[in-house]
């Protein structure tokens, strides 16, 4: 099993991934903790979830979470796919899941998850990260932890700069 | 002007650390180059041709005497002792290396200047009027949004992997001096008619391959507003702009395919999900950055200043000077000066060592300490008082800093071309000095009056061609440069994108071309028509003919 990062106000721990993503032709395995795709979920969502398991579901970059609306209650995690580093829809992804959609459990980070955009993804509201750098916690989170302050509002709900008290 | 606090540095600190941090890991191999460019073009570090570029953020085109200062002694130290300001009112540093890169940024947030979203798809520096705050045109000080944006848009972690670049600016007067019309976002300050401030919101202008002129989305954005529209804007973008191709990633391509009106329509959708009171802007933090540009130190002035007058009259070189480098400033016995970086034999937006001491000093004594740079690669400084223009024209002319041709035909944009980039095809910095040479006599290139002529070494189109009044565009025709012009683009009020004039040229016959375009508009010319008006009323055909006259 993969190591998992998981990010809170105190800092980074690394704990084992007891999620296995199963891909959308393979049988769901008896018992394990499962995370599936956006379609999977839309066409098996009532026997998965009275399966007995935890469940999560993947977004990928061109899927929107907003069809997620009503699942969201029952669901596990949301794991926000980045196929590449690059590909930045899944910061809207996260952002709309915590700011609009009020969503209260774990966004997760998934593909190619680097050290150096640690920072970004946990102030749009991600607190948990499958590093494809091999990120130990502690790296982790000094990247994510970097700035002490921050300019914007975000789906962190950091303070920003001109709320700061020391603000002149 | 805007003054960094102790949370702005804290934050400058932090970034110049996480590069440090990040070069060494690059150094080492802990990361590869593909994971490292990225980030260091978030940086502003671009790898050129001969060496590392640094691209130096200047925000909104706003310097004091001290950061002026630091960029020199950076030219003197890390570069050949010159920076090259760029159409982005930004400054850039042709040979850098990547080890003196985090010392370089060290050493530029000590002045509270940082290389922060200078390149990468992010969004990049605010363009806005280098005359703000001094000109009585504008409705409100573009400034205080354009800081506003600066802050806002800092390491945004919602679009700091957007498809591509994005860059905004904000005007203020009718006359925009910010090509407002070719950026992501044009904010264009308007009054509604109960006095409140608001935002002429237009997307999707832009050049490279294929420009486009922005279209208008929003005729009056409440000014309180604006940071909650521009994440609709951005959010409707990242979300949807393509990222299958480099060259349609842009947001102008987005507005093009779904048209203005839909695109508008779903950023509408979008803002009226979003909650104003997270994401505007606190009216007492816009009050705060408000005060920041209230401006110190003018004096009431007698509206005429006798001494200055005296000496124009007596100066005919000063007297030329004033025609075309001086405009009337809001505070009566004060001016605006623009510094011409566009002397005959130098390469257009260069400033070297001793020219940027000179222009901290000269600011220093006589412009309140500030100092504009203009996104046509010149400098203002905005508050001279008309007596001391005498002086500073002398201080000028010493650094050869005094050329009186803003706006004239030798007033060129260029990008660094062939000389420096990669991405080039043709060079662009001696076809801009050919023209010049063609046009030496300072009294016929006044007689010809406003003509700008933009020159782009490739279809990336950094040196703006398609909105020259002249565009001149380098193309690589089997291995041999070719220029290709244009006529009739505008990046100004009245936005327009040029018109192919004929078969390529080689650069041998692009400056005597130019002068037979002028030669056509001097003889057409009516009234107080500039070139552009010539060209709006006759069309292409008689300068075409003039051009290809030997080719029937």
């Amino acid at each position: 099993m993969s190591t998992l990062i998981k990010y809170t106000a105190d800092g980074a721990t690394e704990i084992e991934n007891a999620f296995v993503f199963v891909v959308d032709d393979e049988v769901v395995p008896q018992g394990a903790d499962i995370i599936v795709s956006l379609s999977r979920i839309k066409a098996e969502g009532e026997a998965l979830l009275a399966s007995g398991v935890r469940v999560g579901v993947q977004i990928e970059p061109a899927e929107a979470v907003e069809d997620l609306v009503a699942l969201l209650p029952h669901l596990a995690l949301v794991a926000v796919a980045f196929p590449k580093f690059r590909d930045g829809r899944a910061y809207t992804s996260a952002t709309l899941l915590r700011q609009r959609l009020g969503f209260i459990g774990e966004v997760r980070a998934v593909g190619d998850v680097l050290r150096e955009q640690a920072y970004v993804m946990t102030r749009c509201g991600i607190d948990a990260f499958v590093p494809a750098d091999g990120s130990s916690a502690a790296e982790w989170s000094r990247a994510a932890g970097h700035f002490r302050h921050v300019y914007q509002t975000a789906a962190d709900g950091r303070t920003p700069a001109y709320a700061e008290p020391g603000r002149r | 002007m805007y003054r960094y606090d102790a949370i702005d540095k804290e934050f400058l600190t932090d970034r110049s650390n996480e590069f440090r941090y990040q070069v060494g890991r690059r150094l080492v191999g802990e990361l590869s180059e593909d994971q490292f460019k990225p980030l260091r073009l978030m940086n502003g570090l671009y790898l050129q041709l001969h060496a590392y570029m640094l691209r130096v953020c200047i925000p909104y085109g706003t310097l004091n005497v001290a950061q002026v200062r630091r960029l020199a002694w950076i030219a003197r130290t890390y570069d050949k002792g010159y920076g090259h300001f760029t159409t982005r009112q930004n400054i850039q540093f042709h040979w850098i290396k990547l080890r003196d890169a985090p010392d370089i940024l060290d050493a530029l947030a000590e002045v509270d200047l940082h290389a922060i979203q200078t390149s990468g798809n992010c969004i990049r520096n605010t363009t806005s009027d280098p005359r703000a705050g001094a000109t009585a045109e504008e409705i409100d000080d573009p400034r205080v949004w354009s800081e506003a944006i600066r802050q806002w848009s800092t390491l945004h972690p919602e679009f700091s992997y957007l498809p591509r670049k994005f860059k905004i600016a904000v005007t203020a007067s009718a006359k925009d001096r910010t090509a407002a019309r070719v950026h992501d976002i044009g904010l264009a300050l308007r009054r509604g008619r109960d006095g409140t401030l608001g935002f002429e919101v237009m997307v999707g202008g832009g050049m490279g391959r294929t420009p486009f002129i922005g279209q208008t989305i929003k005729e009056f954005l409440p000014a309180t507003r604006l940071l909650s529209y521009l994440e609709a804007v951005l959010r409707v973008y990242n979300r949807a702009g393509r990222r299958d191709n480099i060259y349609k990633a842009r947001i102008k391509i987005l507005v093009s395919s779904l048209g203005a009106e839909e695109f508008g329509r779903q950023v509408e959708d979008e803002w009226a999900q979003i909650d104003g009171a997270r994401a505007d802007l606190p009216d007492a933090e816009l009050a705060r950055i408000r005060a920041a540009f209230i401006q110190p130190g003018l004096e009431v002035l007698p509206a005429v200043s006798d001494s200055y007058e005296a000496a124009r009259a007596a100066n005919p070189a000063l007297a030329r000077f004033v025609r075309n480098n001086v405009s009337a400033h809001k505070s009566p016995g004060y001016a605006i000066v623009d510094v011409s970086l566009k002397a005959h034999d130098a390469t257009p937006g260069d400033a070297n060592f001793d020219q940027l001491e000179a222009i901290a000093d000269l600011a220093e004594r006589f412009s309140l300490g500030d100092i504009r740079v203009t996104h046509e690669q010149n400098l203002v400084l905005p508050h001279v008082k008309q007596s001391d223009l005498p002086a500073l024209f002398e201080g000028l002319a010493a650094v050869g800093l005094a050329t009186p041709n803003i706006n004239l035909v030798s007033d060129i944009i260029a990008c660094p071309g062939l000389d420096y980039c990669a991405l080039a095809n043709a060079r662009a910095i001696p076809v801009a000095q050919s023209i010049a040479q063609r046009f030496l006599d300072a009294d016929r290139a006044e007689l010809v009056g406003e003509l700008k002529i933009k020159i782009s070494g490739c279809i990336n189109a950094c040196g703006h061609h398609h909105v020259g009044h002249i565009g001149i565009l380098g193309v690589d025709k089997k291995g041999e440069e070719y220029y290709q012009l244009t006529l009739g683009g505008s990046g100004a009020e009245d936005a327009s994108i040029g018109k192919i004039l004929g078969p390529g040229l080689n650069a041998d016959q692009v400056a005597p071309a130019v002068d037979r375009l002028v030669e056509v508009y001097l003889a057409e010319r009516q009234g107080e028509e500039r070139f552009l008006d010539t060209y709006r009323r006759i069309g292409m055909t008689p300068f075409k003919e003039a051009v290809y006259v030997d080719a029937h």
